[in-house]
């Protein structure tokens, strides 16, 4: 007998119908607020998709306007999944090719392994006026952009010669996916994440081979080669999750959060066996202090005044409670909650000349934030949110785990241990 | 992660609970799904407006005919003229303006050009003594070219039975040419964001002032101050005539900033606002909540000495009903309410509609009944309460400040 399948018409994979049109959404977005061209959240997920799913010439190419800093959907009262519908129409509808100017700037870890090769001569070149205006003018990556410093020594590099060795001595161990920027471009941060680890008590492991998350792919639209990436992160993580038992940690927000969640959501790669011990290094320490496995001890003459700024995918993570805790257990810091607002660079976007205005604007409040402030730095978990408020405020930014390792009493905070 | 309060729900109730217990130096967290209900706010805190059918006058008064379940009958007549003053000093402390007084409802004017009685009002409207009369004699209905969330046509209608001569106008603002592209987005939320700015507010004055010429006061929809809390008063000071502002359609303006204030406040005697995120179970022992698990904190312990559940009622997902149950989705709490679906619904779709009343079980000290016994430190506040038609009863605001102000008194014992 044959047997009878519902076949509902006109239901999508996502959410949408749970939209009640309230357009609570639209009073969070931050691009709608400065860019009119956008539709805005809630024309351009739910309502846009009920369109689509009618007709795909209904997609507007208007949509890659989104940043995917996904504050809608921490609004939304109904838990509709804005920002994917919208990341997910792109990927199903956009018929705009990338650009070559989209493949490098999306291709973080090619452009990374040759350009921290020859360091010192792109650092100076990209550096120089004229070349910026090249780039400004043929790839239209914006003349404003600095590009980050690429590194002499990959983070890779530096381990294998200087710290494997010493991270057997440990009974405990994690991996850590470090990403394409403290490899090519900022190896000390991952210094400082292994001194914090090693003073927890913890050997810190590199994967058998990481790639790059491929945020940056799925926003330059090269799906398949994300997806490629994608497959091949989970099966490294596999390994050290699954096989060694051992759990995975970073020191990115964005990074962590495309291989928890855009993985499935928008590649639709499974990573269930993976996702829950795949995370932030200041959630993997929080949990040991909080249930009291682990004490640290800081150093008695650590006096800073700290503002903490909430990355978009923090927000949606809704995390930055760890990293904020973690800073206040310091005696000698001064934390002020920013306001959580978005930086307006939302990872490769803000270094499109088209996007330029846009990322400038919607990041103004926040650098009005920090600019009041008064404080000696800023502390970020996001890597682009630090270039973008370097670059548009007075103030530096140090990531909560290289504060971390700044603060703490390594000696004293083994010996608690050891003992 | 160990608070000595966590309060479910981050909207009126949660918050109001939350500000309590930070002013009396307790630590606590707030965890809420999504925004909430106070995106739709008219601008008027309601106590009671209607009772046995009839109009109230005097709340305190009325409230003695209500059913021995109502939410202010289960709290105590006795203690709530105390909690009507102690939430308005709360939401005072907070930074709002309020007029109006618990003994004696005033009036505002409706979208719908109608009086309706209320109990506190935001300083951003006006507030009648009377509901026949009205102070002026000609009004000047001023709209913006574009904004279709605001309708004039029921406001002069409405105005005609007061005996007021009403005259509608368009405005147009270059400022919002760019919002006007998008005609979904000429919001008000967008048009206030316009405003925030302060670049548009001189020059739309200039128009009012000239338009206004002849007439008495001048009627505008309340699309001032979403993030900038001083931008209402200053358009106030520009234009000559009295300004009287009405709600447009929601997402509402003054609401939104009245959310934004109360969370403030909140975080500045030291809570922590977690947005975005779902409860989704908890773990009892011998009749205590010992924690809660959240969609985000996974297995990070919610640890806390008292719960308060403020999770709302069916709009924002605190109880749910499906084509065949109703629960309260997060503990699966009893529910004040009738298993067979037939009698949930009256047909005419105006009358008192039975699933309106429908909410969590609570003891006599509202501590949430689970199985028929109370769980010791979990206590309900708000909509999410049965026992009463808030949209009936004009009671919405005042149930929930007032249930929640009597269930952080409960712990605070
Ligand atoms: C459209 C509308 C307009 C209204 N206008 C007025 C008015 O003008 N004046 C008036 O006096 N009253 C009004 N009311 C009445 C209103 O119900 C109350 O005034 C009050 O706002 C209710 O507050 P609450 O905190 O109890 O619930 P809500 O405001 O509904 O808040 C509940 C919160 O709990 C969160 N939540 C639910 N489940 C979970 C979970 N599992 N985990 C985490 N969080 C969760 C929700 O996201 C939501 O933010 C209105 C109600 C509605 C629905
Ligand atoms: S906030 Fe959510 S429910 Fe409201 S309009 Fe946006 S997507 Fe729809
Ligand atoms: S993800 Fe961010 S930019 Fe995109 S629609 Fe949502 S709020 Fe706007």
């Amino acid at each position: 007998m044959k047997k009878e399948i519902f076949e509902p018409y006109n239901v999508s994979d996502n959410n949408f119908e749970q939209c009640v049109k309230c357009t609570i959404c639209t009073v969070y977005c931050p691009v709608l607020e400065v860019n009119p061209d956008y539709p805005g959240p809630k024309q351009s997920g739910p309502d846009g998709e009920r369109m689509r799913l009618k007709d795909p010439a209904f997609y507007d190419e208007a949509l890659k306007l989104c940043l995917n800093c996904k504050r809608c959907e921490v609004a939304c009262p109904s838990g509709v999944k804005i920002g994917d519908i919208i990341q997910s129409a792109r990927i199903k509808y956009s018929k705009s090719k990338p650009k070559l100017r989209d493949m490098i700037l999306a291709n973080t870890d090619i452009v990374g392994t040759m350009a921290s090769t020859f360091a010192p001569i792109v650092n100076t070149a990209v550096a120089l006026k004229p070349v910026r205006k090249v780039m400004d003018s043929v790839l239209k990556i914006d003349h404003h952009r600095m590009f980050p410093k690429y590194t002499g020594l990959r983070f890779e590099t530096w381990y294998r010669r200087y710290a494997e060795k010493k991270q057997q001595e440990f009974k405990k161990h994690v991996s850590y996916f470090h990403g394409c920027y403290v490899n090519y471009n900022f190896p000390q941060q991952g210094k400082d994440l292994i001194k914090v680890m090693n003073a927890a008590g913890y050997g810190v492991h590199l994967l058998e081979k990481e790639k790059c998350c491929g945020v940056a792919l799925i926003s330059n639209g090269l799906i398949k080669q994300a997806t490629k990436q994608a497959k091949h992160n989970v099966e490294a993580f596999k390994k050290s999750i699954v096989d060694k038992k051992m759990p995975v940690i970073s020191t990115s927000s964005t990074c962590i959060f495309t291989i928890r969640d855009e993985y499935p959501h928008l590649l639709g790669v499974k990573n269930e066996e993976i996702r829950n011990d795949s995370e932030l290094a200041t959630r993997f320490i929080f949990r040991l202090i909080d249930e009291g496995k682990l004490n640290l001890v800081f150093k008695k003459n650590y006096k800073k005044r700290i503002a903490y700024h909430t990355p978009c995918h923090m927000e949606k993570l809704g995390w930055s409670i760890y990293s904020t805790s973690l800073l206040k257990m310091i005696p000698g810091v001064e934390l002020v909650q920013l306001e959580s607002q978005c930086c307006g660079i939302a990872g490769t976007y803000g270094f499109k000349k088209e996007n330029y205005q846009t990322s400038q604007e919607v990041g103004k409040p926040l650098f009005d934030q920090i600019e009041n402030s008064k404080v000696d730095f800023v502390a970020t978990d996001c890597e682009t949110c630090k270039w973008q408020i370097e670059m548009s405020t007075s103030s530096k930014v140090q990531h909560p785990i290289s504060i971390l390792a700044e603060a703490i009493d390594v000696e004293a905070t083994m010996k608690l241990w050891q003992k | 992660m160990k608070f000595d309060n966590i309060i479910i729900g981050g909207g009126l109730s949660g918050l109001t609970c939350g500000i309590k217990l930070a002013e009396q130096g307790k630590k606590c967290a707030i965890v809420s799904s999504g925004q909430s209900a106070i995106h739709f706010f008219s601008g008027s805190f309601d106590l009671l407006g209607k009772a046995n059918g009839e109009e109230v006058t005097n709340p305190l008064e009325s409230m003695k005919s209500l059913p021995e379940n109502h939410p202010y009958k289960r709290v105590g007549l006795d203690k709530i003229e105390r909690l009507t003053n102690d939430a308005l000093h709360l939401l005072v402390r907070s930074g709002l303006n309020l007029n109006g007084q618990a003994d004696r409802n005033h009036y505002t004017l409706t979208p719908m050009g109608v009086m309706k009685p209320t109990w506190l009002t935001l300083s951003d409207f006006t507030s009648f003594d009377q509901k026949d009369s009205f102070p002026w004699k000609k009004a000047v209905i001023l709209n913006f070219s574009g904004f279709l969330d605001f309708h004039t046509l029921f406001i002069k209608d409405g105005l005609k039975k007061l005996d007021v001569q009403a005259q509608i106008k368009t405005v147009s603002m270059k400022q919002f040419e760019a919002i006007r592209k998008n005609p979904s987005e000429m919001r008000s939320t967008n048009i206030a964001k316009e405003f925030d700015k302060e670049n548009a507010i001189e020059e739309f004055a200039q128009k009012a002032n000239v338009l206004s010429d002849g007439f008495d006061v001048v009627i505008l929809p309340a699309v001032f101050g979403l993030f900038n809390k001083t931008i209402a008063d200053k358009l106030k000071e520009k234009i000559e005539k009295p300004v009287l502002l009405l709600p447009a359609i929601p997402p509402s303006v003054p609401g939104i900033r009245t959310q934004i204030t109360l969370r403030e406040r909140f975080q500045e005697l030291g809570g922590t606002y977690l947005l975005g995120d779902n409860v989704e179970e908890g773990v009892f022992e011998n009749g205590r909540l010992l924690e809660i698990r959240t969609n985000n904190h996974g297995d990070i312990k919610f640890e806390a000495d008292q719960f308060i559940l403020a999770s709302g009622s069916f709009y924002s997902k605190g109880i749910v009903a499906t084509h065949d149950k109703l629960y309260e989705p997060i503990f699966g709490l009893d529910i004040d309410g009738d298993s067979n679906r037939e009698k949930w619904f009256d047909e005419k779709i105006f009358n008192d509609q039975a699933f309106m009343h429908y909410g969590v079980k609570t003891d006599q000290k509202f501590r949430a009944l689970m199985n028929g016994e109370p769980v010791e430190n979990l206590y309900v506040a708000g909509s999410v309460l049965g026992g009463a038609n808030p949209l009936k009863e004009g009671s919405g605001a005042g149930i929930s400040l007032l249930t929640s102000l009597h269930a952080a008194e409960q712990i605070l014992k």
